[in-house]
């Protein structure tokens, strides 16, 4: 079989296949670091991209490879695995993924070694970089960071599918022929957490019983440590430097030839050279807003670190919205900015009694403002919508970066007693307002300039001192429980609710508002005429737009 | 020579037409491209290095790979915003498609001008639905991102065929094989069309081909 190939040709495809190797182990790797990769292209060839492709080498990863390889190469029986996992904060793992590069032995004789195998090989590396963004674990790498990260786990030898779980599925990657064997590469993952992560509207049972039955001790003990898929920078590194690069790194310069039958000047130099520091930066990373899932996968882990969300969101001009507690179901809250002043955080959620249990929202707002509403995060029932007791118990500490003494909405008490501290009511808008506190109210007088309008804002600058305000006339309503019609139960009970609630009230017009100044309602009217003369002027500007509309 | 066919079908919103596209397109392209190749004497080349990016859509749940070219990236989502306009304004049933054709030419003597033969065409399909809720349009953004991971396994599984490649052209070829007008790399020769449809699959419109890189354009 080997006779047919002749020595030169042997030596190249062993060198395409172990630097094939290399590179699948820093692809997967990369992929699942966390953040997006990015290289670029180059129009002249540097002798140093394997397969024609800028694929980066981390030298840890090169090592670990070249370390599980051991001089070997991929062949029958023998095949090189890369795992990848996914461990929680508490220290519980789940194996993710198996990547495998496989080696079987059909072959095939008639193919090119130096020219077809590089160029399908290259092809192969594509597919490869294709379908590791394709995978579920890719959105989970993604989103890696203080609940769980993803490690990898480089071995040779016999696949090992049984940490995978039931139902997993495989996805091929490719195949390429060579003269000593076909080359596979395919990927083995798990199904049954895709669906957790992935899937933030589903009901499902509480995430822990879940996991806790994946988290089983592995029947084989790892013959490699498990390495966590983020690099560090040499500098954080413990002081284990990898050579950048070998002494005798193998440098591949291809050329081709085009006259057939293709002879092909293929040079392989050994060169020595520095290639730069890979520039990947540590992925660790805080939980963005939207996470809502990373929560649920940890889980005992019912808490959070304010501070570390405050560094993340602290330029959002929104309120950051996260749920909490075990319930894949993610509660929306319409928020309006939360730093200006007075504008009220609509509430969460109806009280469902049954929900109330399971659901929890915890809102932040980064500004030191006088507003904040963290609901507990813990097993109270929340009420944010009801005319029952005042004084509401303050929100679990947990959560609780400024005071949040809560009044339920249509409390009838003279506003005197609500300290400004407690002026995030819901519906704060229908609350009566004492005249005395206008001045010092901060909803009334609006630190300056909002980053963003609300169409609410308008309506919070009717006090409670200009007649005939819509929300006064809310007082006499008890809204208990609130649900919209039309709108599917419990998912997002959040959307049409609170989209109804928050504008149910138009904003004032302007031209009923005080703040006009002392115009008063006999001038209005007997400006009317004039005003409807200039419109009568452009009568034909208004039809053409009519005309558009239709 | 046959020319292969690959059909894909998607169902989107209207605001995921452009991402769905450029996801598939771009994938295609992505095995479709080499470096720039350099000839040397002797009859050798050696080949330019291809660098690779994701992207994340915004109103998908999904990332794709592409090849780092900025110009391809350009000439990709100048069609496909053509695309997603016709859509829009065509008041049909949403329905329409996109062909990407892999071609070489051949040079034909005075007075023919030169022959396009395909040997690949990616056509994908497009279904675009108007959803109400927000609550439906969030599972779209998920349910689009898993079909979407299914028609790059789709692809990759074409390409993992090793079916006909066009043989590598000699200096004086090479035009006729691959499109060298781009500085970075160099992708087949191509051209993309796309037509907007009725349910039966005829086009209404008049069909619009919009010929990028054809250097045949007289």
């Amino acid at each position: 079989m080997e006779t047919d190939l002749n020595s030169q040709d042997r030596k190249d495809l062993d060198k395409f296949i172990k630097f094939f190797a290399l590179k699948t182990v820093q692809v997967i790797v990369q992929a699942r670091l966390g953040e997006k990769i990015c290289t670029r292209s180059s129009s002249s060839p540097t002798g140093s991209d394997w397969f024609n492709l800028a694929i980066k080498d981390i030298p840890e990863v090169t090592h670990e490879a070249k370390k599980a390889l051991a001089g070997q190469l991929p062949a029958v029986g023998r095949s090189m695995c890369v795992e990848i996992s996914l461990k929680t904060s508490e220290g519980d793992s789940m194996e993710l993924e198996i990547w495998c590069l496989e080696m079987n032995e059909k072959c095939d004789k008639e193919i090119k070694v130096s020219y077809t195998v590089y160029n399908r090989l290259s092809l192969l590396l594509k597919s490869l970089l294709a379908i590791t963004r394709v995978t579920p674990a890719y959105r989970l790498s993604r989103k890696q960071g203080h609940e769980y990260v993803i490690l990898y786990r480089i071995y040779f030898g016999e696949v090992q599918l049984n940490g995978l779980g039931e139902g997993f599925q495989t996805v091929r990657v490719g195949t390429v022929g060579t003269p000593v064997g076909t080359i596979t590469l395919s990927c083995a993952y798990r199904i049954n957490l895709a669906f957790m992560s992935t899937r933030q509207f589903e009901r499902t049972p509480p995430i822990m019983g879940i996991i806790i039955d994946h988290f089983v001790d592995r029947p084989y003990p790892s013959s490699s440590p498990m390495h966590p898929c983020n690099y560090r920078t040499t500098g954080e590194d413990t002081g284990v430097t990898y050579p950048s690069v070998e002494d005798s790194q193998e440098v591949c310069t291809t050329s081709f030839s085009t006259s057939p039958p293709s002879q092909c000047v293929f040079t392989v130099t050994k060169a020595h050279f520095q290639t730069p520091t890979p520039v990947v930066t540590d992925t660790l990373r805080v939980p963005m807003a939207g996470l809502a899932f990373s929560h649920q996968l940890s889980s005992s882990r019912l808490s959070y670190q304010p501070a570390a969300l405050g560094v993340g969101s602290a330029d959002l001009a929104y309120p950051v919205v996260f749920a909490a507690g075990l319930n894949t179901t993610h509660t929306h809250q319409l928020m309006v900015p939360g730093k200006e002043g007075g504008v009220p955080l609509a509430p969460n959620q109806p009280a469902h009694g049954a929900q109330a249990d399971q659901e929890r929202l915890a809102t932040y707002t980064p500004s030191d403002g006088a507003h904040c509403a963290a609901t507990p995060s813990s097993s109270e029932g929340t009420e944010t919508v009801s005319n029952s007791s005042d004084g509401r118990a303050s929100p679990h500490d947990v959560l609780e970066t400024i005071f949040a003494r809560k009044v339920g909405a249509f409390v009838n008490k003279p506003i005197n007693q609500v300290t400004l501290t407690s002026l995030d009511i819901p519906f704060a808008m229908f609350a009566p307002k004492n005249l005395e506190l206008e001045g010092a109210d901060p909803m009334v007088n609006p630190p300056d300039s909002p980053e963003t309008a609300s169409p609410l804002q308008g309506s919070l600058h009717s006090d409670g001192s200009s007649g005939g305000s819509g929300g006064n006339t809310h007082d006499d309503f008890v809204m208990i429980d609130f649900k919209p019609a039309f709108s599917k139960d419990d998912i997002l009970p959040m959307d049409l609710g609170t989209f109804y609630r928050e504008f149910q009230n138009p904003p004032q017009l302007s031209s009923l508002s005080i703040d006009i100044g002392a115009q008063s309602m006999a001038e209005d009217l007997d400006s009317l005429p004039e005003k409807l003369a200039v419109h009568e002027k452009n009568v034909r500007e208004f039809d053409a737009f009519v005309e558009t509309l239709q | 020579m046959n020319c292969r066919s690959e059909v894909l079908e998607v169902s989107v919103e209207g605001r995921q037409v452009e991402e769905a596209m450029l996801a598939v397109l771009h994938t295609v392209l992505l095995h479709r491209s080499t470096g720039k190749f350099h000839y040397k004497k002797e009859g050798t080349y050696s080949i330019g290095t291809v660098g690779t990016q994701d992207v994340d859509c915004d109103f998908i749940d999904f990332t794709y790979v592409r090849v780092s070219s900025e110009e391809l990236d350009r000439a990709l989502r100048k069609v496909v915003g053509e695309f997603k306009d016709a859509l829009r304004t065509s008041g049909g049933d949403g329905l329409g498609q996109m062909s990407l054709e892999f071609y070489q030419k051949k040079k034909s003597r005075w007075p023919f001008s030169d022959e396009c033969i395909p040997w690949e065409v990616w056509t994908v399909k497009v279904h675009v639905v108007a959803l109400a809720t927000e609550q439906e349009r969030q599972i779209c953004r998920e349910k689009v991102g898993e079909k979407l991971c299914e028609k790059i396994i789709n692809i990759v599984e074409v390409m993992n065929r090793h079916e006909y490649l066009p043989k590598m052209p000699t200096q004086s070829e090479v035009d006729n094989v691959f499109d060298t007008g781009l500085r970075d790399v160099q992708p087949y020769l191509y051209k993309i069309s796309f037509q907007i449809t009725d349910a039966l699959g005829t086009s209404v419109t008049t069909t619009m081909r919009r010929l990028i890189k054809d250097t045949l354009a007289l």
